[in-house]
């Protein structure tokens, strides 16, 4: 008989380590001290589950959700599809897939940014959606510009989409950045370095997708996002310890 | 060569970044554009249990409060029951017992209104203390830290807890036990939480 266990342990050879100091902000904002291993419990199997109450249909279409009436925001059109899928290739249906991006100039909508390119009254930068029954999700938006940072003396962001996903437990909790194919300044950030190896950069970076533009009109990108497993005992299993 | 495994690699983690709020709390990053932000009630208002506040700060390696953290919370009610079909049993209607809270821009101060959660199964055997689960994003950090919230008030299931006793170093489990305050209504708890130097807060690796 088979019975669900623990979700397969993070790969910290492939996650980024707390301390990058090419990322300067990382240095005062990285834990010294070793984490504590900690075997799944309860607590960490089970994690927050949303519905289509908490959604509105139109939160995955950055180019209405905030856009004036018969207007649209500036910039590339683009469709983001893909897939949420455990580390098992098993879909991960009726996640929360919530997004937040730069306008095409750069330019974040926050008080605290305040780069010189300008805000676009038709765009917030904010979507959100939870995935189909087959895991699948999309959204709608412009392409987000490249914008200079505080880093170095000259740093510039490549074109990014944060991604903030839930799976099923507090264990697959994850927020990460979507790339876009192409893009020169992908091997110069310090924030992409953060990944220690380069398949896992590459795993970030959205491919181009021309089977799913919308012809004359929107061109897309693919982003599939992997959540850990889950391990399914073969045998009983009584697991030790605690 | 051997036989291929055909497990796919979880993506990565890459930092929320210091606009976090235009996602996951559009409010605070100065624009309404949801019908409601989600995270913004933890309890509802049909849980049982004590009423309590918890309240506290994010502080860097330099001793200064991090502005631009977002922390999320996933705990039990007050029986001990988490809000999953694996939780362990049923919750009150409109418990979540998720939420997510950001520090002030300008004090680095958070707080979040929930009620005390009971003691949740533990892992195989015995039970676990009452205890608020903490995930902490920012600007700075690369992949989310996770860490565990337990009350002062609780020595007895505290010290029976099998979580707090993995930690080797005993002197470490306490920056993990939030302080009463007296004489408040609701109870407030403080938590500072510690990225990194003196009392470093314990973090896990779940």
């Amino acid at each position: 008989m088979k019975s669900k266990g623990e979700y397969y342990q993070r790969d910290r050879e492939w996650q980024p380590p707390a301390l990058t100091p090419d990322y300067k902000t990382s240095v005062s904002r990285s834990p010294r001290y070793a984490m504590i291993s900690l075997q799944n419990s309860i607590s960490e199997i089970t994690g927050p589950t949303f519905g289509h109450n908490d959604v509105d249909p139109i939160d995955n279409d950055l180019l209405r959700n905030y856009a004036y009436s018969e207007q649209s925001p500036i910039g590339e059109r683009i469709i983001v599809h893909g897939r949420v899928l455990d580390e098992n290739a098993r879909p991960v249906p009726n996640t929360l897939v919530e997004v937040w991006q730069a306008n095409a100039g750069g330019r974040y909508r926050h008080k605290k940014d305040t780069y010189l390119a300008p805000i676009d009254p038709n765009f917030g930068g904010c979507g959100r959606t939870l995935t189909d029954e087959n895991g699948y999700y999309f959204f709608r938006t412009v392409k987000p510009g490249a914008y200079p940072w505080r880093n170095w003396v000259n740093n510039w962001r490549p074109a990014h989409i944060h991604v903030s996903v839930f799976g099923v437990a507090f264990a697959q909790r994850l927020i990460t950045q979507l790339y876009f194919e192409g893009d020169p300044l992908l091997d110069k950030c310090p924030i992409v370095k953060a990944l220690p190896t380069q398949d896992a950069r590459d795993s970030l970076i959205a491919a181009l997708d021309l089977n799913a533009t919308v012809p004359l009109d929107s061109i897309a990108y693919k982003f599939d996002i992997i959540l850990r497993g889950r391990r399914s005992t073969l045998f009983e299993n009584r697991l030790e310890g605690n | 060569m051997v036989q291929k495994l055909d497990y796919l690699k979880e993506t990565p983690s890459q930092t929320a970044g210091p606009y976090v709020h235009i996602g996951l709390a559009p409010g605070a990053a100065g624009f309404e554009i949801y019908d409601h932000e989600l995270g913004q009630d933890i309890a509802g208002p049909n849980a049982k249990g004590e009423r309590i506040r918890v309240e506290g700060t994010v502080i860097d390696g330099t001793g200064s409060p991090v502005k631009d953290a977002l922390i999320e919370v996933w705990q039990a009610n007050s029986e001990g029951y988490y809000s999953h079909p694996e939780g362990g049993g049923p919750v009150e209607e409109g418990f979540r017992g998720w939420g997510r809270v950001i520090t002030d821009f300008d004090t680095g101060e958070w707080a979040f209104d929930t009620v005390k959660p009971g003691r949740a199964q533990g892992r195989d055997v015995g039970i676990q203390a009452p205890h608020i689960n903490l995930w902490i994003v920012a600007r700075g950090i690369n992949i989310g830290l996770n860490t565990r919230l337990y009350f002062d008030d609780e020595d007895e299931a505290n010290a029976a807890d099998p979580v707090l006793n993995i930690i080797e170093w005993e002197c470490r489990r306490a920056t993990l036990i939030a302080k009463r305050s007296e004489g408040t209504s609701p109870q407030v708890y403080r938590f500072d939480i510690r990225l990194q130097g003196e009392d470093e807060t314990v973090f896990f690796d779940i």
